[in-house]
């Protein structure tokens, strides 16, 4: 890394997250803002160290299922959408119910889901679920759906079966839909996730937060939106690390130069 | 010379009923053992049709069709093709792109696992014979357009196809690359003896590559004219200036001519 990305990829993040910080401190300390409305930042931190024990045992559970959420959308939406991109009959027959199904907003469906596996983290799990692995089924058959008719002419001259040309080209050739998808998916799963930890759960940021809510505890909650956003941002990272990881070839431009 | 593809009276027209469009119409022609021949035409004539159908990709309406006396039900994978776009892969290097056919034809798809080494040797040759020494590990965006395209032609012969079928494989490509590849295109012809079927609208690259030009109508398609080129092989790149070569273009060009002066 020469000077100038350094700057670019390191200083200038840096610098802009902390002046907001500075910034959100200097106006809470000017305006003299009630600590019930919007603690300083100075207090949020000092409320993150002062919890950091019951912070990061929830942090952990929201942690965990989210990504086994994000792992059975991962899976499911795989297949999911190789099934939709096989064949135009089954997009056909599928595409609706499933634009429909992800109509219906997730908070809508974790009562169901509390009603029928009960107060705990399996709800948390299905919902994250369930609000990530469109993206997931969307983008995969949108990969396969784009394969060149030439190649596959090439492919079906030689005897190729529906499988191997999925096999040797649609495949491959969707994975950095799938990929890109995965961004966008773990995101949602995170906010499955906490929606559902703050309709029922006993465990969980979502719900450490509304717990300190209840107790007039607020620099608990911005602490909470603290971990939830940092939380984010590691996600965010390992899904985009992986996938440059997995489809370099896709990003060519940035790897050549 | 012994007739390899035979086309009697062929019909081809996609889509069914009323919405159905004729590609081809009345078609005869035949292609021996080893012949090299060009199809041109106006562009929408139903030159890639022929294609399609000669490879068994899209059965006829009505006529007859035979390769090595036996009728074409379905793919033949004793077929190679390459079009204008290269279409490799872009996460295969140029090796791994041109064996991608022997993953499929059989009897290669169950040697290639215990015979790797010997078909990797084969592949790295075929790319050397058409000048691409030393770029078996580059991707295809590390190559330039004509080398993309000489890996496409070779990604066409790995599994030793009785047939080579070239969809304007040169349209995208600069005239001084066009060139040179013709040139590729008629030694790697000459060496292997392969049977190519050339579709092109490039009046003088059908000419300087193959024996007979066949000439087709606007659409549906019909075969107007059947020329053969009586220049000696080896062709030389100096044989497109000579008088003999100027004129069976100029015929040729008359031919499909209304097209292109319009109006006068």
């Amino acid at each position: 890394m020469d000077h100038r990305e350094f700057v670019i990829k390191v200083v200038s993040p840096a610098v802009f997250t902390i002046s907001i910080f500075v910034f959100w401190e200097l106006v809470c300390r000017f305006f003299k803002i009630p600590l019930t409305i919007l603690p300083s930042a100075s207090e949020v931190f000092g409320a993150l160290w002062q919890y950091r024990a019951p912070i990061l045992d929830n942090s952990f559970v929201t942690l965990w299922t989210t990504l086994a959420g994000f792992a059975i959308a991962t899976v499911f939406g795989l297949l999911l959408g190789i099934a939709v991109g096989w064949h135009q009959a089954i997009y056909a027959g599928i595409y609706p119910v499933l634009v429909g199904f992800n109509s219906i907003p997730k908070v809508a469906v974790v009562p169901v889901l509390i009603l029928w596996f009960g107060i705990g983290e399996v709800p948390a799990v299905m919902t994250a679920f369930l609000i990530s692995f469109f993206p997931i089924v969307v983008n995969v058959a949108t990969g396969l759906a784009t394969t060149e008719p030439e190649l596959e002419d090439v492919l079906r001259a030689l005897g190729a079966s529906k499988l191997d040309i999925m096999r040797k080209v649609g495949i491959p050739r969707s994975l950095p839909y799938f990929f890109g998808s995965l961004k966008v998916a773990i995101t949602l799963a995170f906010v499955g996730t906490v929606v559902s930890e703050t309709v029922g759960a006993n465990k969980g940021i979502g719900k450490l937060m509304l717990d300190a809510q209840s107790a007039f505890q607020v620099p608990i909650v911005f602490a909470g939106l603290l971990v939830l956003a940092f939380l984010g941002i590691v996600l965010y990272a390992m899904t985009a690390l992986i996938e440059q990881r997995f489809t370099g070839w896709a990003f060519r431009g940035q790897a050549n130069r | 010379m012994s007739s390899l593809v035979h086309l009697e009276h062929i019909s081809m027209a996609y889509g069914r009923g009323a919405s159905s469009v004729r590609a081809i119409e009345e078609v005869s022609l035949d292609i021996a053992k080893g012949e090299f021949i060009a199809v041109v035409g106006p562009s929408g004539c139903g030159k890639s049709s022929l294609m399609k159908l000669i490879s068994g990709l899209h059965p006829p309406l009505s006529g007859t069709l035979t390769i090595e006396g036996k009728p074409v039900k379905g793919p033949l994978k004793s077929v190679g093709m390459a079009f204008q776009n290269s279409n490799l892969l872009p996460w295969r290097n140029a090796l791994e792109n041109v064996l991608l056919p022997l993953e499929i034809v059989e009897p290669h798809r169950s040697r290639i696992r215990s015979e790797k080494k010997q078909y990797r040797e084969k592949a790295i040759k075929l790319l050397e014979s058409v000048g691409l020494a030393g770029f078996a590990e580059k991707h295809p965006w590390e190559l330039s357009g004509g080398m993309q395209q000489r890996t496409s032609i070779c990604r066409a012969l790995i599994h030793e196809p009785e047939i080579l079928m070239l969809d304007e494989p040169f349209g995208a490509l600069d005239a001084f690359t066009r060139e040179e590849l013709w040139c590729a295109l008629r030694d790697l012809q000459a060496a292997r003896k392969v049977t190519v079927m050339l579709v092109t609208h490039d009046l003088r690259e059908a000419v300087f590559l193959a024996d007979t030009v066949y000439v087709m109508s606007n659409r549906p398609g019909r075969i107007l004219k059947r020329c053969e080129v009586n220049i000696p092989r080896p062709r030389d790149l100096e044989v497109t200036y000579t008088q003999q070569f100027q004129d069976i273009v100029h015929e040729l060009r008359h031919l499909i001519g209304r097209g292109g002066e319009g109006a006068h």
